[in-house]
């Protein structure tokens, strides 16, 4: 059960770095933690309420709230199908079942050989281009069942590694403030009013 | 293809880069007019940037329809620090119009969101995008890494005395975390459970209960176009009440779904489902369609030729939102409809209030229920009383039993259903003349059949 990694560590405290307060660094820290470990594990819990002061429950309050963090591990491939309103009306159901019926599982668990875990979601933002999942969060839009059936084979055949990282990774590229050009975290109590909010009249009267 | 005969065309004021594969690389956002906004706005005293934008009457584009002009002046004065957050955690059902503005064009947003931050005073900014939106994070990541090394974003942004850190955020999966109150609460790293009322505006009182300003991520992409053609070339289009343009995704039964930036408060429902949309699928006809999300009440053939005006569709009893339209043609299961909508608003219930909590899990439980062939004859009047006991009267606009909008909001949906298809509730139901009134305060009450959602 890990802890950050010596990396991982040092990017953590970065990403706190850029918070008023540590603690609202805590979604992006579970985040972290479920790319480095797939999902999230209990040490790196404890780890994240060390970095940001906190109680370890206080880290499981926040984490079990949020329907992306697994505290149990998934499979390599998490497939999220929509059945909102939207998708319903065009076949997102019958997409489901399909894959219910090709995976043998139902929605909420893993299959045996630990790839594929299914999901009964809500609306993803891609209505018009219904029915539609994604897989690890990448969008594949007015998915026929055959073309579900593709891309299982694909998944299986690990021919799509390149457009879809394993479960826990969410963004390729990170934000990264340079420490030259870093304005700093504004945090209460530190800041006064800031320099450019000079009164009206006052900036009119002085010098262009 | 409009109604209208006119003669002028109007811009993509937000959408105009979408026709470039590469519009999300500052590049080609440089080599259309992009940062000249952030340039013009420096050059101009903070007041006078706000003016701009209150003078140009932007609306909120997430839901509420709020003049964010006048939100960004209700921040007290004389407290110090203020904060900039950008709502990005889209998940209304059937919107879809931030994640395109975020993978597309976030460069846009991230220059709406600086000018945003300039004209208050905000020493910090952050951008809560929707977790499952691994895409916009990663666009917006590389274009706010590449404004850094521009000199646009940080410290003193391009030469001046401005500066302001954009932090990206995301969030981790939670719709109600779209309520502004209850993203602040995630953003400092807490459930995302919506506050207590009042304050009832986080300008007063947000993030580390200091000022902040909570805008939605389509408002923020409208700033660069204002302050590039000034307000009075912006309130050239639109209607009096509602200026500009605005982003609509058209979903369900149509010809050829998708979401079209359009004259805000002049185009019709017409206009799009049968101009932009081409109509409904194969030989069908319309059944209903849901005018602004989820939450909203469904309107009908008659309410076609409303323009999208928020004033206007109210008045009909339902609501613009969030610019979602979802289409249903006459193969729709009316009471299938009513309980995926449902069991939308119960699975996303926070928990924080009993009414919501509870109502909105029964609702789906009853109409679940009828949908698996266990219909009672008393269940219509139950999802009315129940719905009654959410939002009292089942009134429109909704009356609130709880902190956030959202047990009330499953309300009007499921009435408006149950008023316009009644004989379809009753089939399932045993058939024949079930009733279908419920006793309030002592009065047999029944919402009128033409009204979509109750009284």
């Amino acid at each position: 059960m890990p802890r950050f990694t010596a990396e991982n560590t040092i990017l953590a405290k970065e990403i706190i770095a850029r918070y008023p307060h540590p603690k609202s660094a805590l979604i992006p820290l579970l985040h972290l933690a479920q790319e480095q470990d797939g999902h999230l594990a209990e040490d790196a819990m404890v780890h994240i309420a060390e970095l940001i002061d906190h109680t370890p429950a206080e880290v499981i309050g926040t984490a079990s709230f949020y329907e992306m963090f697994k505290r149990e591990p998934v499979g390599d491939y998490l497939i999220n199908v929509c059945t909102n309103i939207a998708c319903m009306l065009m076949g997102g159901e019958e997409l489901l079942h399909h894959l219910e019926d090709r995976l043998d599982i139902r929605p909420g668990s893993t299959t045996a050989d630990g790839m594929f875990t299914l999901e009964d979601v809500e609306c993803i933002a891609a209505c018009t281009e219904a029915p539609c999942l994604t897989v690890n969060y990448r969008y594949f839009h007015k998915i026929s069942t055959d073309e579900a059936d593709q891309l299982l084979e694909d998944l299986r055949a690990g021919r799509r590694a390149h457009e879809i990282p394993k479960h826990g990774t969410l963004a390729r590229v990170r934000q990264s403030i340079p420490a030259d050009r870093r304005a700093g975290a504004a945090v209460p109590g530190e800041c006064g009013q800031p320099v450019w909010m000079t009164p009206k009249d006052e900036s009119e009267d002085a010098p262009a | 293809m409009s109604d209208q005969a006119t003669d002028r065309t109007v811009p993509q004021m937000i959408t105009g880069r979408f026709q470039y594969d590469d519009a999300h690389t500052i590049e080609r956002y440089q080599a259309t007019d992009g940062y000249a906004a952030l340039r013009t706005a420096l050059q101009m005293h903070p007041e006078d940037v706000h003016a701009e934008i209150k003078e140009a009457s932007l609306l909120g584009r997430g839901g509420a329809g709020f003049p964010a002009g006048v939100k960004w002046g209700f921040c007290p004065p004389g407290v110090w620090p203020r904060y900039f957050v950008v709502n990005g955690d889209e998940s209304e059902p059937g919107t879809y119009k931030d994640r395109l503005l975020m993978e597309r064009d976030p460069h846009q947003l991230i220059e709406g969101v600086l000018i945003g931050a300039y004209a208050t005073g905000c020493a910090q900014a952050f951008l809560y995008v929707r977790g499952e939106m691994a895409l916009a994070q990663e666009r917006i990541a590389a274009a706010l890494n590449e404004a850094y090394a521009a000199g646009l974003v940080g410290k003193d942004i391009l030469g001046s005395s401005f500066s302001c850190d954009i932090v990206l955020h995301w969030g981790a999966g939670a719709y109600i975390v779209g309520e502004e109150t209850a993203l602040i609460e995630s953003l400092e790293g807490n459930r995302g459970m919506p506050r207590l009322k009042p304050p009832y505006f986080p300008a007063a009182k947000g993030l580390y209960m200091q000022p902040t300003i909570v805008n939605n991520v389509e408002t923020m992409a409208n700033v660069p176009w204002i302050i590039r053609n000034g307000a009075e070339a912006y309130t050239a289009y639109g209607a009096e009440s509602s200026r500009g343009t605005r982003m609509f995704a058209v979903s369900g039964h149509v010809k050829k779904p998708g979401v079209h930036e359009v004259e805000f408060g002049t185009t019709t429902f017409r206009d799009l489902i049968y101009g932009h949309c081409g109509g409904i699928r194969g030989n069908h006809t319309l059944k209903a369609f849901i005018p602004g999300g989820a939450s909203a009440p469904w309107f009908y053939e008659e309410h076609l030729d409303l323009p999208l005006e928020a004033g206007a569709v109210g008045a009909a009893g339902s609501m613009l939102g969030s610019g979602a339209i979802v289409v249903m043609d006459d193969t729709t299961d009316a009471v299938k409809a009513a309980w995926r909508v449902v069991r939308f608003f119960a699975r996303e219930s926070c928990g924080k209030c009993t009414p919501c909590r509870e109502g909105t899990s029964w609702l789906e439980k009853v109409l679940r229920r009828m949908l698996d062939g266990q219909g009672r004859p008393e269940d219509i009047a139950l999802l009315l009383d129940l719905c009654d006991n959410i939002s009292p009267s089942i009134a429109w606009p909704p009356k609130q039993t709880t902190i956030c909008p959202l047990g009330p909001s499953a309300v009007s949906p499921i009435a408006s259903a149950i008023m316009r298809f009644k004989p379809e509730f009753q089939a399932y139901c045993g058939g024949g003349d079930v009733p279908t009134s419920v006793t309030i305060n002592g009065k047999a009450y029944l919402p009128p059949e033409g009204a979509p959602a109750g009284v």
